[in-house]
């Protein structure tokens, strides 16, 4: 589904050209639920938008679907640690937004609202928001906007979604409650999904594979296979092998930051 | 008992000030030359009403036709240049400077080029209130948040989309907080263009009763002028309110 081989990307920063990727090679099958982890500032963010096509690689190749990426890829849902919710649209609006944008749905999309209108519900009911579509986005909390954003990245049924630390604002319960409706939306519509995180938990908890980064320029330094039984529950997390696995993965992390 | 007073604080204000201003007047007998007494000023309101609503008349349409070409504008410009980062930059030097060239001094050019008479009021008005409506609207196109625009570009929106769907949407409470302040300024613009060259308006009237020292009439002036700069002020207020609740109401929001 994507391939990234030997990308390398520099950008002109304040002091000189600065390197963020330096020969990063990875690859995610379809349906796979990718993690990547890693050090603050070692590249994630720029990963992702080279794979959204969204920046180009100074090196390399990246390449989804089979196709080489030479502009924003389409195919793509995304998600932020900020639900960036547009205020004066009503949850339900905010979620038809990539629909007003993505063909084939904007042809369609005043013929087919209500058709629309009801996916968005559906949705919304998968997420645990039924009810709250014609709400405003501040009259939810912090965990209700980020579950709508969720429904936002998903709603043209991308075969890909990017989410870059998108329960990294909320609290720990909420957080928790957040993965297993990322589980289960993931479970049920199977799309391929690169999950950036600094939560080496939650990696392990939600991902088939997890790719560790170094620190700045970033490379993807280990792969490792996480072969949990799923559907996964929330207990997972205080068996031994769970715990070994963050504890290996906190290791990595600790040398590569000392690096 | 405390919420009735707050409503009727502004009220009870102004009528505490006038009288404090009448008791002043009366108790150290200032002649009416220098400052007449509210009591004074009301009489000239009476002899002279009708040449007052008449020329308010005129500094009202001619704010209003200034202050609307100035939206028109303002809006136009500001989209312009709040659309790219490079027009931003280029343009903005000239605005600045344009901006900073007090309008008193464009009056006689305008009056070179129209004539004493109502277009150089509305054309004043326009110059001096345009500003703060083109950076504002430019603004809130340039402060979209760079995620936002990320999730929308990766969908393949061109940046006319963005553009419509976000950033003008985004503008819209930054150019009606702008309308507040440029109504002021178009009120200003007119008044001053009047009072140098014209032969209708609140400003021409307040002149001409000046040169007769005909004090009472210059103050009714005055008083005429704040209550329609008030007026003019609530009702933009009022549709800013209306036009974009949303951003005053999200201040409150629920959310983290």
């Amino acid at each position: 589904m994507i391939r990234l081989d030997q990308v390398s990307l520099a950008y002109a920063g304040r002091t000189g050209p600065v390197l963020a990727l330096d020969g990063t090679s990875l690859s995610v099958g379809v349906g796979e639920f990718a993690a990547v982890v890693g050090p603050s500032g070692c590249g994630k963010s720029t990963l992702m938008k080279l794979v959204t096509g969204l920046i180009r690689p100074t090196s390399g190749s990246v390449s989804v679907d089979g196709a080489e990426v030479s502009g924003p890829v389409k195919i793509a849902g995304m998600a932020f640690q900020n639900a960036n919710l547009l205020p004066w649209r009503t949850v339900t609006e905010n979620i038809l937004l990539p629909l007003e944008i993505v063909e084939p749905y904007r042809g369609q999309f005043r013929a087919k609202k209500d058709e629309y209108r009801a996916r968005v519900e559906n949705l919304l009911s998968i997420v645990g928001l039924r009810g709250f579509g014609d709400r405003f986005p501040w009259e939810l909390s912090g965990g209700m906007q980020q579950r709508a954003s969720l429904c936002r990245s998903l709603i043209h049924e991308p075969k890909l979604l990017m989410l870059d630390e998108p329960f990294a604002a909320l609290d720990a319960f909420t957080r928790e409650e957040l993965w297993c409706v990322l589980r289960d939306v993931w479970q049920r519509l199977n799309f391929t999904v690169i999950l950036v995180t600094h939560d080496l938990r939650e990696a392990a908890f939600l991902a088939d594979t997890i790719h560790v980064m170094s620190a700045r320029p970033g490379r993807i330094i280990d792969t490792r296979k996480v072969d949990f039984a799923r559907p996964r529950e929330l207990d997972i997390c205080y068996e031994p092998a769970f715990t070994d696995l963050v504890h290996v993965l906190r290791n990595k992390i600790a040398e590569v930051r000392k690096a | 008992m405390n919420k009735t007073f707050e409503k009727l604080a502004p009220w009870l204000f102004v009528v505490v000030l006038f009288a404090v201003w009448e008791a002043a007047c009366r108790l150290l007998a200032v002649p009416t030359v220098i400052l007449p007494a509210p009591s004074v000023i009301f009489g000239a309101f009476q002899r002279f009403w009708g040449p007052i609503v008449s020329n308010s008349f005129v500094t009202l349409w001619t704010t209003m036709a200034g202050f609307g070409l100035s939206v028109a504008f303002g809006l136009f410009l500001g989209l312009v240049v709040g659309w790219s980062r490079a027009i931003y930059r280029g343009f903005y030097p000239v605005m600045i400077g344009f901006n900073s060239i007090p309008k008193v001094a464009v009056v006689p050019i305008l009056v070179m080029w129209f004539g004493i008479g109502e277009v150089p009021a509305i054309l004043t008005a326009f110059l001096i209130s345009f500003f703060p409506i083109v950076v504002n609207v430019a603004t809130g196109l340039a402060t979209i948040e760079p995620e936002l625009e990320d999730v929308l570009r990766a969908l393949g929106a061109s940046k006319l989309d963005v553009m419509r769907k976000v950033g003008i949407p985004r503008s819209m409470p930054y150019f009606f907080g702008s309308l507040k302040v440029a109504i002021t300024l178009a009120f200003v613009g007119t008044v001053v263009s009047e009072t140098v060259a014209a032969n209708s308006g609140i400003g021409f009237l307040m002149s001409q009763a000046g040169a007769n020292f005909q004090m009472p009439l210059v103050f009714a002036g005055l008083i005429a002028l704040a209550f329609e700069g008030i007026i003019m002020y609530a009702a933009t207020a009022w549709l800013e309110q209306r036009m974009t609740g949303w951003a005053f109401r999200s201040q409150g929001s629920a959310g983290n």
